[in-house]
């Protein structure tokens, strides 16, 4: 790293490596967590402590063959999907009209489709109980897909928008005047373009919805549950390692979910310097 | 490019007004299109998410038990001046009476009953025990055989409670929240044994506070590492940032359980290293709630900041060097002050989340350590306070928004200067 010049004294010296030391403990503050469970989960012993005294598959194997977890896990799968593809198809449609040149009153409504972001979960989850529940969408898959894409659509918003901005209008003017229809241009010269964008709001929006928790307390009952809510009630019974093992499987999935975002910034950046 | 085919649409010659009027009438098209596109998603988030926040508004303040169980008592007990000395008539009693027997056959007495405790403890046993004395009456009940039952009905609490539950729409769901009660006298603070809610609000700021505080402090030299770190290893560092960001806050939550718990990683390093002699508490209390959440609002502290150091030039830095100042000065008086922003962004926006916080608490805290999140929570599933839950939760939603303005505008600030 950036090296000390040399007339540097003592105290200064001091004071360099001290403040490295200490960053890069509260660096490892914030990875310790999920380095210190990651090894846990493969212990063969159902103990929460080192040393451990060998390594199993087992809680990963009792996570495949309880079928609360099965269950579990087909149900975040089918939110988590669907919820994100409407997520993302309403959010491409509203960032493409907000990206318009001079649209009046452009921040309020930027500002209204991103306030499920602002709402503190509970509140709206309190809300989407009261209002869900009366139309016979509680303890339903399909209630808590739409609250899911609700909280997803703000990602998608976003990261669209901001793709966005960056987006070179002649290049579509161009694909009309060499007589590709609106709906041509479209697909075959702006979508691509701006796919690393919607992709990332689509991650997001995924993540978001995989993670959540609060909705699914207040609008799914049993049948309902997902992997957060089947974690939230292993933790406040007894914590077993077989949720230590899925918490394992979902960092690991937020990892590959965090390395494509970063490609795609990547891919982002290149296409960007290209054109 | 040789031709240019005009469409009588898109052809400037063919417009009526001249080309003003076309270009006007183009741009008003496009921008009908702008809205047309954004149309699906601001309906939609109008029926999946502002009516549910609205109903939550709506709930806050609605009352509709008492008025549909009882509607003529109700409605009687409205004209009744509780303010005033003296009892409602005679009249009122007796139809009161009679629909509460009414009320008893129908079974929807219990429902009566549970909502008259939510407004003063002790009412439930009183309706219910009433409502079985009036069933038992043979002929017409009235002041006479209600009194007879229950002493409390000669009370004129007992009736401005009757009164308060009869209205249909209720401020006391947010007096219950601000912990204060109306009685026949007025607005006043509750007994002392039945406050809890302006604890709760405070130890909701002050928990947030704390956080937030903790974030900054950890937060401030990390992104300066970070910021000014090479390029080769700042990509790194940074991924070491998001990474803990983008891993499942609940996952996160469990594995602060794991490592915190007394039998726990922690507690077992603690005691291996000799540092400690027996384990020590650190779950499901406050210290474990405000680490977890540190842990999971630092990413936020730390990238608000990280993009206003990346955005500083070296250069005011060096020139106060250059002038004379020692490193400690020219950082505290040139490059903190231009950081300020962030810092601001920064603490508002965590103190902002921390406030709604509902998981760590509930997985981390004690009884003593929930925040309001938990309350709202606990009176929609549980107590079935439905309208607490919506008073408590409107507050929150108004301080969470006003908040939220505050960070809009230094955000705002902060890119005009930028």
């Amino acid at each position: 790293m950036n090296t000390l010049p040399i007339y540097t004294g003592r105290l200064g010296r001091t004071w360099h490596y001290a403040f490295r030391a200490g960053c890069v403990l509260i660096l490892l503050f914030l990875m310790l967590p999920i380095l210190v469970t990651i090894p846990l989960s493969f212990n063969v012993e159902p103990y929460f402590s080192y040393p451990i005294s060998g390594f199993s598959l087992r809680w990963y194997q009792e996570l495949l063959n309880e079928p609360n977890w099965a269950l579990a896990m087909k149900n975040t799968m089918i939110v988590g999907v669907c919820s994100t593809l409407i997520a993302t198809f309403l959010g491409v449609l509203a960032a493409l009209g907000l990206s318009h040149r001079n649209l009046p009153h452009r921040e309020l409504i930027s500002a209204l489709l991103i306030s499920p972001m602002a709402v503190p979960a509970v509140i709206a989850a309190v809300g989407m109980y009261f209002f869900y529940t009366r139309f016979g969408l509680g303890n339903n898959l399909l209630g808590i897909i739409l609250a899911h894409a609700v909280l997803g659509t703000p990602f998608v918003v976003i990261t669209v928008t901001a793709t966005l901005v960056g987006f070179n209008d002649n290049l579509v003017k161009a694909a009309r005047s060499l007589g590709a229809g609106p709906t041509r241009a479209f697909f075959k010269v702006k979508l691509p373009l701006i796919a690393p964008g919607v992709v990332s709001g689509a991650v997001f929006a995924f993540a978001t919805s995989f993670d959540e928790v609060v909705v699914v307390l207040f609008l799914g009952g049993v049948e309902q549950r997902t992997v957060p809510r089947q974690m939230w009630s292993g933790v406040r019974e007894q914590l077993s390692p077989t949720i230590l093992a899925m918490a394992t499987v979902l960092t690991l999935i937020s990892v590959l979910l965090l390395l494509t975002l970063e490609g795609l910034r990547r891919r982002g950046e290149r296409l960007r310097a290209g054109v | 490019m040789t031709s240019i085919t005009y469409t009588p649409e898109n052809s400037p010659r063919a417009a009526p007004a001249g080309l003003s009027g076309s270009l006007r009438r183009a741009e008003g098209a496009s921008r009908l299109k702008a809205y047309l596109l954004i149309a699906p998603l601001f309906l939609f988030l109008l029926f999946t998410f502002a009516l549910p926040i609205v109903s939550v508004l709506w709930n806050s303040v609605d009352n509709p038990l008492f008025s549909r169980v009882m509607p003529r008592s109700s409605m009687a007990l409205q004209a009744w001046d509780a303010a005033r000395p003296g009892l409602p008539s005679d009249e009122t009693m007796a139809v009161f009476a009679e629909e509460l027997r009414a009320a008893n056959r129908s079974r929807e007495v219990s429902k009566l009953a549970t909502q008259a405790n939510f407004d003063t403890p002790g009412l439930r046993n009183l309706l219910i025990r009433t409502g079985r004395a009036v069933e038992r009456e043979p002929g017409a009940v009235g002041r006479t055989q209600l009194q007879a039952i229950d002493a409390q009905w000669a009370s004129r609490d007992t009736w401005a409670a009757m009164r308060r539950l009869g209205a249909e729409l209720t401020p006391d769901h947010y007096l219950h929240a601000l912990d204060l009660r109306r009685d026949a006298e007025g607005v006043s603070r509750q007994p002392t044994d039945l406050r809890l809610y302006m604890s709760v609000a405070l130890r909701t700021f002050w928990i947030s506070g704390l956080v937030a505080a903790i974030c900054l402090l950890l937060g401030y030299p990390l992104a300066y590492f970070l910021a000014h770190a090479p390029a080769r290893w700042g990509n790194l560092l940074l991924i070491m940032v998001l990474l803990p960001f983008w891993t499942s806050m609940l996952v996160r939550t469990v594995a602060w359980v794991v490592v915190l718990q007394t039998e726990g990683v922690l507690n077992s390093l603690l005691l291996a290293l000799g540092l400690i002699d027996e384990r020590i508490q650190m779950v499901f209390n406050r210290f474990g709630v405000v680490v977890a959440m540190v842990h999971i609002l630092l990413p936020y502290m730390v990238l608000s900041l990280y993009s206003v150091m990346k955005s500083i030039p070296p250069a005011y830095v060096r020139a106060a060097r250059s002038l004379g100042a020692n490193a400690a000065v020219a950082f505290w008086r040139v490059y903190v002050p231009q950081t300020l922003p962030g810092v601001f962004a920064g603490v508002l926006l965590v103190f902002i989340l921390a406030l709604g916080f509902y998981v760590a608490p509930a997985i981390l805290g004690g009884a003593n350590d929930q925040m309001v999140s938990f309350y709202i929570a606990d009176h929609l599933n549980n107590s079935l306070n439905w309208g607490l839950a919506a008073a408590l939760g409107a507050l929150l939603l108004i301080g969470v928004m006003t908040l939220y303005a505050v960070y809009a505008r230094v955000i705002r600030a902060q890119r005009k200067d930028g």
